[in-house]
Protein backbone atom coordinates (compact mmCIF):
# COMPACT_ATOMS: atom_id res chain seq x y z
CA UNK A 1 0.00 0.00 0.00
CA UNK A 2 1.52 3.83 -0.68
CA UNK A 3 1.30 6.17 1.34
CA UNK A 4 -1.62 8.35 1.89
CA UNK A 5 -0.55 11.43 2.50
CA UNK A 6 -2.58 13.72 3.45
CA UNK A 7 -5.11 10.95 4.34
CA UNK A 8 -7.17 9.67 1.19
CA UNK A 9 -10.16 8.99 3.41
CA UNK A 10 -12.71 7.38 0.75
CA UNK A 11 -9.56 5.22 -0.40
CA UNK A 12 -8.54 3.69 3.24
CA UNK A 13 -11.92 2.89 4.16
CA UNK A 14 -12.01 -0.20 1.93
CA UNK A 15 -9.23 -1.04 3.46
CA UNK A 16 -12.28 -1.93 6.68
CA UNK A 17 -14.34 -4.40 5.56
CA UNK A 18 -16.44 -3.99 8.64
CA UNK A 19 -17.48 -0.52 7.59
CA UNK A 20 -19.44 -1.64 4.76
CA UNK A 21 -21.92 -3.74 7.06
CA UNK A 22 -25.59 -2.79 8.01
CA UNK A 23 -27.20 -2.36 10.57
CA UNK A 24 -30.74 -3.68 12.11
CA UNK A 25 -33.91 -4.33 10.10
CA UNK A 26 -33.56 -1.05 8.20
CA UNK A 27 -30.32 -1.92 6.80
CA UNK A 28 -29.06 1.40 7.58
CA UNK A 29 -25.25 1.82 7.29
CA UNK A 30 -22.65 1.93 10.06
CA UNK A 31 -21.37 5.02 11.30
CA UNK A 32 -19.02 3.62 13.60
CA UNK A 33 -18.42 6.64 16.14
CA UNK A 34 -16.75 4.35 18.71
CA UNK A 35 -12.71 4.00 18.11
CA UNK A 36 -12.07 5.15 21.74
CA UNK A 37 -13.27 1.85 22.66
CA UNK A 38 -11.67 0.01 20.23
CA UNK A 39 -10.70 0.70 16.39
CA UNK A 40 -12.16 -1.27 13.62
CA UNK A 41 -8.79 -3.21 11.92
CA UNK A 42 -7.92 -3.01 8.39
CA UNK A 43 -7.26 -6.53 5.99
CA UNK A 44 -3.66 -5.94 6.44
CA UNK A 45 -4.35 -7.36 10.21
CA UNK A 46 -7.01 -9.18 9.48
CA UNK A 47 -5.10 -11.18 6.83
CA UNK A 48 -1.75 -11.39 8.47
CA UNK A 49 -3.02 -13.06 11.47
CA UNK A 50 -5.23 -15.05 9.08
CA UNK A 51 -2.35 -16.00 7.36
CA UNK A 52 0.04 -16.71 9.86
CA UNK A 53 -2.72 -19.77 11.30
CA UNK A 54 -3.24 -20.68 7.36
CA UNK A 55 0.69 -21.29 7.15
CA UNK A 56 2.86 -20.58 9.69
CA UNK A 57 1.40 -21.66 13.21
CA UNK A 58 4.10 -22.70 16.08
CA UNK A 59 4.84 -22.50 19.08
CA UNK A 60 7.97 -19.73 19.10
CA UNK A 61 11.44 -19.85 20.19
CA UNK A 62 13.64 -23.29 20.94
CA UNK A 63 11.75 -24.69 18.22
CA UNK A 64 14.07 -25.83 15.49
CA UNK A 65 11.42 -27.12 12.44
CA UNK A 66 10.24 -24.31 9.91
CA UNK A 67 6.61 -23.58 11.04
CA UNK A 68 8.68 -22.84 14.70
CA UNK A 69 11.35 -21.00 13.25
CA UNK A 70 9.04 -18.62 10.79
CA UNK A 71 6.68 -18.63 13.59
CA UNK A 72 9.46 -16.58 16.07
CA UNK A 73 10.71 -14.40 12.93
CA UNK A 74 7.21 -13.20 12.57
CA UNK A 75 6.34 -12.89 16.09
CA UNK A 76 9.89 -10.92 16.78
CA UNK A 77 8.75 -8.80 13.41
CA UNK A 78 6.15 -8.28 15.08
CA UNK A 79 7.58 -6.35 18.20
CA UNK A 80 10.21 -4.56 15.57
CA UNK A 81 7.00 -2.77 13.69
CA UNK A 82 5.44 -2.01 17.11
CA UNK A 83 9.10 -0.51 18.53
CA UNK A 84 9.56 1.02 15.29
CA UNK A 85 6.00 3.09 15.64
CA UNK A 86 7.35 4.47 18.70
CA UNK A 87 10.94 4.82 18.08
CA UNK A 88 12.24 2.33 20.55
CA UNK A 89 14.38 -0.35 20.27
CA UNK A 90 12.61 -4.05 20.17
CA UNK A 91 14.49 -5.05 23.24
CA UNK A 92 12.14 -2.22 25.13
CA UNK A 93 9.02 -3.64 23.70
CA UNK A 94 7.55 -5.84 25.94
CA UNK A 95 4.36 -8.16 25.31
CA UNK A 96 1.64 -8.01 27.30
CA UNK A 97 -2.16 -8.46 27.10
CA UNK A 98 -3.21 -4.74 26.98
CA UNK A 99 -2.46 -1.45 28.52
CA UNK A 100 -4.00 -2.33 31.45
CA UNK A 101 -1.49 -5.46 32.16
CA UNK A 102 1.05 -3.02 30.81
CA UNK A 103 0.38 -1.06 33.99
CA UNK A 104 0.18 -3.42 36.54
CA UNK A 105 3.40 -4.88 35.11
CA UNK A 106 5.00 -1.67 36.07
CA UNK A 107 3.19 -1.74 39.54
CA UNK A 108 3.94 -5.01 40.78
CA UNK A 109 7.36 -5.26 39.34
CA UNK A 110 9.12 -1.55 39.30
CA UNK A 111 6.89 -0.06 41.96
CA UNK A 112 6.88 -2.83 44.31
CA UNK A 113 10.46 -2.97 44.03
CA UNK A 114 11.11 0.66 44.65
CA UNK A 115 8.48 2.03 46.87
CA UNK A 116 8.10 2.21 50.21
CA UNK A 117 5.46 3.17 52.78
CA UNK A 118 4.96 7.14 52.35
CA UNK A 119 6.42 7.17 49.04
CA UNK A 120 4.80 9.39 46.83
CA UNK A 121 2.81 8.55 43.01
CA UNK A 122 1.38 11.64 41.12
CA UNK A 123 -1.88 10.76 38.95
CA UNK A 124 -4.57 12.56 37.67
CA UNK A 125 -7.73 13.50 38.09
CA UNK A 126 -8.84 12.17 34.42
CA UNK A 127 -7.33 8.73 34.41
CA UNK A 128 -9.00 5.84 33.24
CA UNK A 129 -9.25 2.93 36.15
CA UNK A 130 -6.53 0.91 34.36
CA UNK A 131 -4.23 3.55 35.93
CA UNK A 132 -6.21 4.35 39.20
CA UNK A 133 -7.18 1.07 40.79
CA UNK A 134 -3.52 -0.17 40.47
CA UNK A 135 -2.11 2.27 42.56
CA UNK A 136 -4.70 2.45 44.84
CA UNK A 137 -4.15 -1.08 45.54
CA UNK A 138 -0.84 -0.21 45.87
CA UNK A 139 -1.71 2.16 48.25
CA UNK A 140 -3.76 -0.18 50.49
CA UNK A 141 -1.24 -2.41 50.40
CA UNK A 142 2.39 -0.39 50.92
CA UNK A 143 1.33 2.94 52.48
CA UNK A 144 2.29 4.44 49.43
CA UNK A 145 0.67 8.09 49.01
CA UNK A 146 -1.44 9.25 45.82
CA UNK A 147 -2.05 12.57 44.58
CA UNK A 148 -3.95 13.90 41.34
CA UNK A 149 -3.15 16.43 39.54
CA UNK A 150 -6.47 18.56 38.99
CA UNK A 151 -8.28 19.25 35.70
CA UNK A 152 -8.60 23.40 35.27
CA UNK A 153 -11.98 25.01 34.36
CA UNK A 154 -10.96 24.05 30.86
CA UNK A 155 -10.67 20.41 30.85
CA UNK A 156 -6.61 21.19 30.71
CA UNK A 157 -4.23 19.28 32.96
CA UNK A 158 -3.02 21.65 35.65
CA UNK A 159 0.52 22.61 35.06
CA UNK A 160 1.03 24.99 38.37
CA UNK A 161 -0.76 22.90 40.62
CA UNK A 162 1.53 19.65 39.06
CA UNK A 163 4.45 22.11 40.07
CA UNK A 164 3.66 22.58 43.16
CA UNK A 165 2.78 18.47 44.05
CA UNK A 166 6.61 18.31 42.59
CA UNK A 167 8.04 20.13 45.65
CA UNK A 168 6.63 17.29 47.38
CA UNK A 169 9.37 14.73 45.74
CA UNK A 170 7.34 11.97 44.09
CA UNK A 171 8.88 8.82 43.19
CA UNK A 172 6.47 8.13 40.36
CA UNK A 173 4.53 10.09 37.84
CA UNK A 174 1.87 8.20 36.09
CA UNK A 175 -0.61 9.78 33.35
CA UNK A 176 -2.64 9.52 30.73
CA UNK A 177 -1.52 11.63 27.38
CA UNK A 178 -4.76 11.70 26.27
CA UNK A 179 -8.37 11.32 28.09
CA UNK A 180 -10.30 8.55 26.67
CA UNK A 181 -13.11 10.77 27.91
CA UNK A 182 -12.73 14.24 27.52
CA UNK A 183 -10.10 13.66 24.62
CA UNK A 184 -7.65 16.32 26.88
CA UNK A 185 -3.65 16.34 25.47
CA UNK A 186 -1.98 16.54 28.34
CA UNK A 187 1.59 18.34 27.35
CA UNK A 188 3.76 14.68 28.30
CA UNK A 189 7.29 16.17 27.52
CA UNK A 190 6.93 18.86 29.91
CA UNK A 191 5.09 16.90 32.45
CA UNK A 192 8.33 14.54 32.10
CA UNK A 193 10.94 16.94 32.07
CA UNK A 194 9.89 18.48 34.92
CA UNK A 195 8.90 14.89 36.94
CA UNK A 196 12.72 13.92 35.91
CA UNK A 197 14.26 17.05 37.54
CA UNK A 198 12.78 15.96 40.87
CA UNK A 199 14.33 12.65 40.24
CA UNK A 200 10.66 10.50 39.48
CA UNK A 201 10.24 8.22 36.95
CA UNK A 202 7.17 8.44 34.42
CA UNK A 203 5.07 6.19 33.34
CA UNK A 204 2.74 7.37 30.50
CA UNK A 205 -0.55 5.99 29.82
CA UNK A 206 -0.55 6.18 26.00
CA UNK A 207 -3.70 4.11 25.43
CA UNK A 208 -5.64 7.05 23.37
CA UNK A 209 -2.18 8.81 22.19
CA UNK A 210 -0.26 6.25 20.33
CA UNK A 211 -3.28 5.33 18.10
CA UNK A 212 -4.10 9.23 17.40
CA UNK A 213 -0.74 11.42 17.44
CA UNK A 214 2.63 10.62 16.88
CA UNK A 215 4.26 9.54 19.88
CA UNK A 216 8.20 8.95 20.02
CA UNK A 217 9.62 7.93 23.71
CA UNK A 218 13.09 8.77 23.03
CA UNK A 219 11.51 13.08 22.65
CA UNK A 220 9.32 12.61 25.33
CA UNK A 221 12.02 11.26 27.08
CA UNK A 222 9.63 8.41 28.86
CA UNK A 223 10.57 5.72 31.58
CA UNK A 224 7.10 3.81 30.70
CA UNK A 225 4.97 3.79 28.54
CA UNK A 226 1.54 1.49 27.92
CA UNK A 227 -0.90 1.25 25.02
CA UNK A 228 -3.22 -1.38 23.19
CA UNK A 229 -3.31 -2.83 20.09
CA UNK A 230 -6.98 -3.17 19.91
CA UNK A 231 -7.07 0.80 19.70
CA UNK A 232 -4.87 1.27 17.24
CA UNK A 233 -6.42 -1.26 14.38
CA UNK A 234 -4.63 -4.00 15.84
CA UNK A 235 -6.24 -7.30 17.05
CA UNK A 236 -7.40 -7.46 20.80
CA UNK A 237 -5.56 -9.12 23.80
CA UNK A 238 -2.31 -7.97 22.97
CA UNK A 239 -0.70 -4.85 24.34
CA UNK A 240 2.51 -3.26 24.76
CA UNK A 241 5.19 -1.80 27.55
CA UNK A 242 7.76 0.21 26.58
CA UNK A 243 10.57 0.65 29.04
CA UNK A 244 13.99 2.41 29.50
CA UNK A 245 16.58 -0.50 29.02
CA UNK A 246 18.17 0.25 32.58
CA UNK A 247 15.01 0.61 34.08
CA UNK A 248 13.60 -3.37 32.68
CA UNK A 249 16.91 -4.96 33.35
CA UNK A 250 17.08 -3.61 37.31
CA UNK A 251 13.53 -4.88 37.33
CA UNK A 252 12.30 -8.81 38.92
CA UNK A 253 10.28 -11.05 36.58
CA UNK A 254 6.75 -10.28 36.99
CA UNK A 255 5.07 -13.70 36.58
CA UNK A 256 6.87 -16.60 36.52
CA UNK A 257 6.73 -19.80 34.04
CA UNK A 258 7.97 -20.74 30.05
CA UNK A 259 10.11 -18.25 28.15
CA UNK A 260 11.02 -15.91 31.20
CA UNK A 261 13.36 -18.00 32.36
CA UNK A 262 17.24 -18.92 31.41
CA UNK A 263 17.32 -22.30 33.27
CA UNK A 264 15.39 -23.61 35.65
CA UNK A 265 16.61 -26.23 38.38
CA UNK A 266 14.37 -27.69 40.57
CA UNK A 267 14.98 -24.94 43.51
CA UNK A 268 15.99 -22.01 41.50
CA UNK A 269 15.77 -19.97 38.40
CA UNK A 270 17.59 -17.21 36.28
CA UNK A 271 15.81 -15.14 34.11
CA UNK A 272 15.58 -14.43 30.65
CA UNK A 273 17.08 -11.51 29.14
CA UNK A 274 14.36 -7.82 28.39
CA UNK A 275 12.34 -8.24 26.95
CA UNK A 276 11.34 -11.86 27.31
CA UNK A 277 11.94 -12.06 31.28
CA UNK A 278 8.68 -10.43 31.22
CA UNK A 279 6.65 -12.86 28.91
CA UNK A 280 6.12 -15.76 30.88
CA UNK A 281 4.04 -18.43 28.66
CA UNK A 282 3.48 -19.08 25.30
CA UNK A 283 2.40 -15.45 24.16
CA UNK A 284 -0.31 -14.42 22.00
CA UNK A 285 1.15 -14.87 18.58
CA UNK A 286 -1.15 -14.00 15.86
CA UNK A 287 -1.85 -11.21 18.21
CA UNK A 288 1.97 -9.65 18.03
CA UNK A 289 1.80 -10.45 14.18
CA UNK A 290 -1.40 -8.17 13.70
CA UNK A 291 0.08 -5.65 15.90
CA UNK A 292 2.85 -5.25 14.03
CA UNK A 293 1.09 -5.13 11.03
CA UNK A 294 -1.33 -2.43 12.94
CA UNK A 295 1.87 -0.60 13.75
CA UNK A 296 2.86 -0.36 9.87
CA UNK A 297 -0.34 0.23 8.27
CA UNK A 298 -0.91 3.34 10.30
CA UNK A 299 2.89 4.18 9.73
CA UNK A 300 2.46 3.70 6.24
CA UNK A 301 -0.28 5.75 6.20
CA UNK A 302 1.40 8.44 8.38
CA UNK A 303 1.14 9.72 11.81
CA UNK A 304 1.30 13.09 11.04
CA UNK A 305 -1.73 12.74 8.65
CA UNK A 306 -4.10 10.90 10.65
CA UNK A 307 -3.76 13.51 13.20
CA UNK A 308 -3.82 16.44 11.05
CA UNK A 309 -7.14 14.49 10.01
CA UNK A 310 -8.57 14.02 13.34
CA UNK A 311 -8.09 17.43 14.10
CA UNK A 312 -9.98 18.91 11.45
CA UNK A 313 -12.57 16.59 12.36
CA UNK A 314 -12.52 17.36 16.06
CA UNK A 315 -13.35 20.55 14.75
CA UNK A 316 -16.02 20.10 12.84
CA UNK A 317 -17.55 17.63 14.77
CA UNK A 318 -17.52 20.22 18.29
CA UNK A 319 -18.44 23.01 16.11
CA UNK A 320 -21.66 21.36 15.36
CA UNK A 321 -22.54 19.51 18.72
CA UNK A 322 -22.59 22.71 20.30
CA UNK A 323 -24.56 24.13 17.96
CA UNK A 324 -27.26 22.09 18.96
CA UNK A 325 -29.82 23.06 22.07
CA UNK A 326 -29.15 21.51 25.09
CA UNK A 327 -26.05 19.62 24.25
CA UNK A 328 -22.72 20.27 26.71
CA UNK A 329 -19.81 19.03 25.50
CA UNK A 330 -17.38 18.22 28.31
CA UNK A 331 -13.84 18.31 27.43
CA UNK A 332 -11.30 21.62 26.16
CA UNK A 333 -11.36 23.15 22.66
CA UNK A 334 -10.50 21.14 19.57
CA UNK A 335 -6.70 22.55 19.69
CA UNK A 336 -6.24 20.64 22.89
CA UNK A 337 -8.28 17.60 22.34
CA UNK A 338 -7.93 14.22 20.08
CA UNK A 339 -11.11 13.76 18.19
CA UNK A 340 -13.15 12.90 20.96
CA UNK A 341 -16.61 14.47 22.14
CA UNK A 342 -18.21 13.09 25.11
CA UNK A 343 -21.73 14.93 25.97
CA UNK A 344 -24.68 15.52 27.85
CA UNK A 345 -28.15 16.37 26.98
CA UNK A 346 -30.71 18.08 28.64
CA UNK A 347 -33.03 15.81 29.91
CA UNK A 348 -32.21 12.48 28.22
CA UNK A 349 -29.87 9.80 29.75
CA UNK A 350 -26.85 8.90 27.85
CA UNK A 351 -28.38 4.92 27.38
CA UNK A 352 -31.29 6.09 25.39
CA UNK A 353 -29.43 8.51 23.20
CA UNK A 354 -26.95 5.77 22.26
CA UNK A 355 -29.84 3.84 21.74
CA UNK A 356 -31.66 5.78 19.69
CA UNK A 357 -28.90 6.69 17.52
CA UNK A 358 -28.17 2.74 17.07
CA UNK A 359 -31.48 2.58 15.10
CA UNK A 360 -29.87 4.73 12.72
CA UNK A 361 -26.66 2.35 12.39
CA UNK A 362 -24.67 5.06 14.54
CA UNK A 363 -22.46 3.30 16.72
CA UNK A 364 -21.89 5.75 20.18
CA UNK A 365 -20.84 4.78 23.49
CA UNK A 366 -22.88 5.32 26.77
CA UNK A 367 -21.58 5.45 30.22
CA UNK A 368 -18.53 6.62 32.43
CA UNK A 369 -16.04 5.27 29.68
CA UNK A 370 -14.36 3.72 33.09
CA UNK A 371 -13.31 7.05 34.36
CA UNK A 372 -15.86 7.30 37.07
CA UNK A 373 -13.67 9.51 39.05
CA UNK A 374 -13.66 12.30 36.28
CA UNK A 375 -16.93 12.08 36.12
CA UNK A 376 -17.52 12.67 39.50
CA UNK A 377 -15.66 15.31 39.51
CA UNK A 378 -17.73 17.23 36.43
CA UNK A 379 -20.56 16.29 38.55
CA UNK A 380 -22.50 13.80 36.23
CA UNK A 381 -23.18 10.59 35.84
CA UNK A 382 -22.42 9.31 32.64
CA UNK A 383 -21.86 10.83 28.90
CA UNK A 384 -22.35 9.57 25.83
CA UNK A 385 -19.10 9.32 24.12
CA UNK A 386 -18.68 9.85 20.12
CA UNK A 387 -15.45 8.74 18.72
CA UNK A 388 -13.75 9.40 15.20
CA UNK A 389 -10.57 7.85 13.65
CA UNK A 390 -8.60 8.31 10.60
CA UNK A 391 -11.49 6.25 8.47
CA UNK A 392 -14.66 8.56 9.75
CA UNK A 393 -16.00 11.45 8.07
CA UNK A 394 -17.48 14.31 7.96
CA UNK A 395 -20.92 13.08 6.40
CA UNK A 396 -20.56 11.39 9.71
CA UNK A 397 -20.37 13.63 11.99
CA UNK A 398 -23.63 15.59 10.15
CA UNK A 399 -26.04 11.95 9.82
CA UNK A 400 -24.56 11.90 14.24
CA UNK A 401 -26.21 15.55 14.39
CA UNK A 402 -29.27 14.48 12.77
CA UNK A 403 -29.63 11.60 14.50
CA UNK A 404 -29.71 13.59 17.87
CA UNK A 405 -32.36 15.80 16.96
CA UNK A 406 -34.55 12.62 16.43
CA UNK A 407 -33.23 11.97 20.11
CA UNK A 408 -34.46 15.50 21.21
CA UNK A 409 -37.40 14.99 19.18
CA UNK A 410 -38.29 11.42 20.32
CA UNK A 411 -38.23 12.94 24.19
CA UNK A 412 -39.61 16.03 23.22
CA UNK B 1 -37.03 1.93 17.96
CA UNK B 2 -40.64 3.24 17.63
CA UNK B 3 -41.32 0.52 19.74
CA UNK B 4 -38.89 0.52 22.08
CA UNK B 5 -39.72 4.34 23.04
CA UNK B 6 -43.28 3.50 22.95
CA UNK B 7 -45.20 6.90 24.45
CA UNK B 8 -45.71 5.43 27.76
CA UNK B 9 -42.36 4.96 28.46
CA UNK B 10 -41.35 8.57 27.46
CA UNK B 11 -44.53 10.22 29.16
CA UNK B 12 -43.49 8.40 32.45
CA UNK B 13 -39.69 9.00 32.41
CA UNK B 14 -40.73 12.65 32.00
CA UNK B 15 -43.42 12.90 34.44
CA UNK B 16 -43.22 9.50 36.98
CA UNK B 17 -46.30 9.65 38.42
CA UNK B 18 -45.41 7.50 41.95
CA UNK B 19 -41.92 9.35 42.32
CA UNK B 20 -40.72 10.37 45.59
CA UNK B 21 -40.14 8.99 49.27
CA UNK B 22 -42.89 7.76 51.77
CA UNK B 23 -41.89 8.49 55.46
CA UNK B 24 -42.96 6.64 57.23
CA UNK B 25 -42.43 3.48 55.49
CA UNK B 26 -42.35 -0.20 56.06
CA UNK B 27 -39.88 -1.33 53.25
CA UNK B 28 -37.39 0.87 52.18
CA UNK B 29 -34.48 -0.61 50.03
CA UNK B 30 -32.04 1.10 47.24
CA UNK B 31 -29.43 -0.51 44.55
CA UNK B 32 -27.42 0.26 41.86
CA UNK B 33 -26.81 -1.18 38.37
CA UNK B 34 -22.86 -1.15 38.43
CA UNK B 35 -22.86 -1.32 34.64
CA UNK B 36 -24.47 2.13 34.20
CA UNK B 37 -24.68 3.78 37.67
CA UNK B 38 -28.58 3.17 37.32
CA UNK B 39 -29.98 3.79 40.87
CA UNK B 40 -33.13 3.30 42.57
CA UNK B 41 -34.45 3.41 45.75
CA UNK B 42 -38.38 2.15 46.76
CA UNK B 43 -40.41 2.79 49.90
CA UNK B 44 -43.76 0.95 50.22
CA UNK B 45 -46.29 1.19 53.41
CA UNK B 46 -48.20 -1.81 53.82
CA UNK B 47 -51.49 -2.58 56.24
CA UNK B 48 -51.75 -5.00 59.12
CA UNK B 49 -53.11 -7.33 56.49
CA UNK B 50 -49.17 -6.74 54.33
CA UNK B 51 -51.33 -4.83 51.05
CA UNK B 52 -49.80 -2.63 49.75
CA UNK B 53 -51.08 0.51 50.37
CA UNK B 54 -48.70 3.08 49.58
CA UNK B 55 -45.52 3.13 47.29
CA UNK B 56 -42.85 5.09 45.58
CA UNK B 57 -39.42 5.26 43.69
CA UNK B 58 -36.28 7.59 43.25
CA UNK B 59 -33.29 7.62 41.85
CA UNK B 60 -31.75 8.05 38.34
CA UNK B 61 -31.21 6.99 35.20
CA UNK B 62 -32.05 5.90 31.45
CA UNK B 63 -35.73 6.14 30.40
CA UNK B 64 -36.23 2.20 30.31
CA UNK B 65 -35.03 1.81 33.92
CA UNK B 66 -36.98 4.92 35.54
CA UNK B 67 -40.28 4.62 33.72
CA UNK B 68 -40.16 0.97 34.38
CA UNK B 69 -40.27 1.85 37.81
CA UNK B 70 -42.89 3.70 37.91
CA UNK B 71 -45.21 1.63 36.23
CA UNK B 72 -44.12 -1.04 38.58
CA UNK B 73 -44.83 0.72 41.82
CA UNK B 74 -48.17 1.33 40.17
CA UNK B 75 -48.71 -1.91 39.47
CA UNK B 76 -47.87 -3.35 43.29
CA UNK B 77 -51.04 -0.76 44.77
CA UNK B 78 -53.35 -3.19 46.51
CA UNK B 79 -50.98 -6.39 46.49
CA UNK B 80 -49.82 -8.51 48.91
CA UNK B 81 -46.21 -8.82 49.82
CA UNK B 82 -46.43 -12.50 49.33
CA UNK B 83 -47.78 -11.19 45.46
CA UNK B 84 -45.04 -8.92 45.00
CA UNK B 85 -42.63 -11.27 46.08
CA UNK B 86 -43.76 -13.57 43.07
CA UNK B 87 -43.37 -11.10 40.58
CA UNK B 88 -41.19 -11.98 37.66
CA UNK B 89 -39.04 -10.18 34.53
CA UNK B 90 -42.12 -11.26 32.66
CA UNK B 91 -44.19 -8.94 34.83
CA UNK B 92 -42.01 -5.98 33.70
CA UNK B 93 -41.71 -7.08 30.52
CA UNK B 94 -45.97 -7.02 30.08
CA UNK B 95 -46.12 -3.54 31.84
CA UNK B 96 -43.52 -1.91 29.56
CA UNK B 97 -45.22 -3.94 26.21
CA UNK B 98 -41.58 -3.82 24.29
CA UNK B 99 -38.91 -6.40 23.75
CA UNK B 100 -35.69 -5.57 25.45
CA UNK B 101 -32.12 -6.28 24.39
CA UNK B 102 -30.06 -8.30 27.44
CA UNK B 103 -28.28 -4.80 28.42
CA UNK B 104 -31.34 -2.67 28.51
CA UNK B 105 -33.07 -5.97 30.33
CA UNK B 106 -30.91 -4.79 32.89
CA UNK B 107 -32.09 -1.22 33.14
CA UNK B 108 -35.65 -2.14 33.06
CA UNK B 109 -35.43 -5.06 35.79
CA UNK B 110 -33.50 -3.11 38.45
CA UNK B 111 -36.64 -1.77 40.20
CA UNK B 112 -38.18 -5.21 40.90
CA UNK B 113 -34.61 -6.51 41.79
CA UNK B 114 -34.51 -3.30 44.40
CA UNK B 115 -38.63 -4.07 45.10
CA UNK B 116 -38.03 -7.48 45.74
CA UNK B 117 -34.87 -7.48 47.67
CA UNK B 118 -37.16 -4.89 50.18
CA UNK B 119 -40.37 -7.02 50.39
CA UNK B 120 -37.63 -10.25 50.81
CA UNK B 121 -35.67 -7.92 53.75
CA UNK B 122 -32.79 -8.82 52.08
CA UNK B 123 -29.42 -7.28 52.95
CA UNK B 124 -27.77 -5.28 50.87
CA UNK B 125 -24.92 -8.08 50.05
CA UNK B 126 -27.78 -10.16 49.08
CA UNK B 127 -29.24 -9.23 46.30
CA UNK B 128 -28.71 -10.89 43.35
CA UNK B 129 -29.80 -11.40 39.74
CA UNK B 130 -31.46 -14.91 40.28
CA UNK B 131 -34.07 -12.26 42.40
CA UNK B 132 -35.64 -11.04 38.83
CA UNK B 133 -35.08 -14.78 37.06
Amino acid sequence: MKPKTPLNVDLLRADFPILTREIGSANKKLIYLDSTATAQKPTDVIDAMNDFYRLNNANIHRGVHTLAEESTAMYESGREQVAALINASPREVIFTRNTTESINLVAYSWARTNLQAGDLIILTEMEHHSNLVPWQMLEAERGVRLEFVPITNDYLFDMDAYRELLKQEPKLVSFTQMSNVLGTITPAKEIIRLAHEVGAITLVDAAQSVPHLPVDVRDLDADFMAFSAHKMVGPSGIGALYGKLDLLNAMPPFMGGGDMIKTVHLRSFATNEVPYKFEAGTPAIAEAIGFGAAAAYLQNIGMDAIAAHEQEMSEYVLEHLEEIPGITVIGPSAAHKGAVASFVMDGVHPHDVAQILDADGIAVRAGHHCAQPLHEKCGIQSTTRASFYLYNTKEEVDALVEGIYKVKKIFG
Amino acid sequence: MDDLYREVIIERYKTPHYRGHLDPHDIFFEDDNPVCGDHIEITVQTDETDVVKAAAFDGHGCSISQASADLLIESIHGKTLDEVKSLTKDDVIELLGIDLGPVRLKCALLSLKVLKAGAYGLGTEEVSDALVE
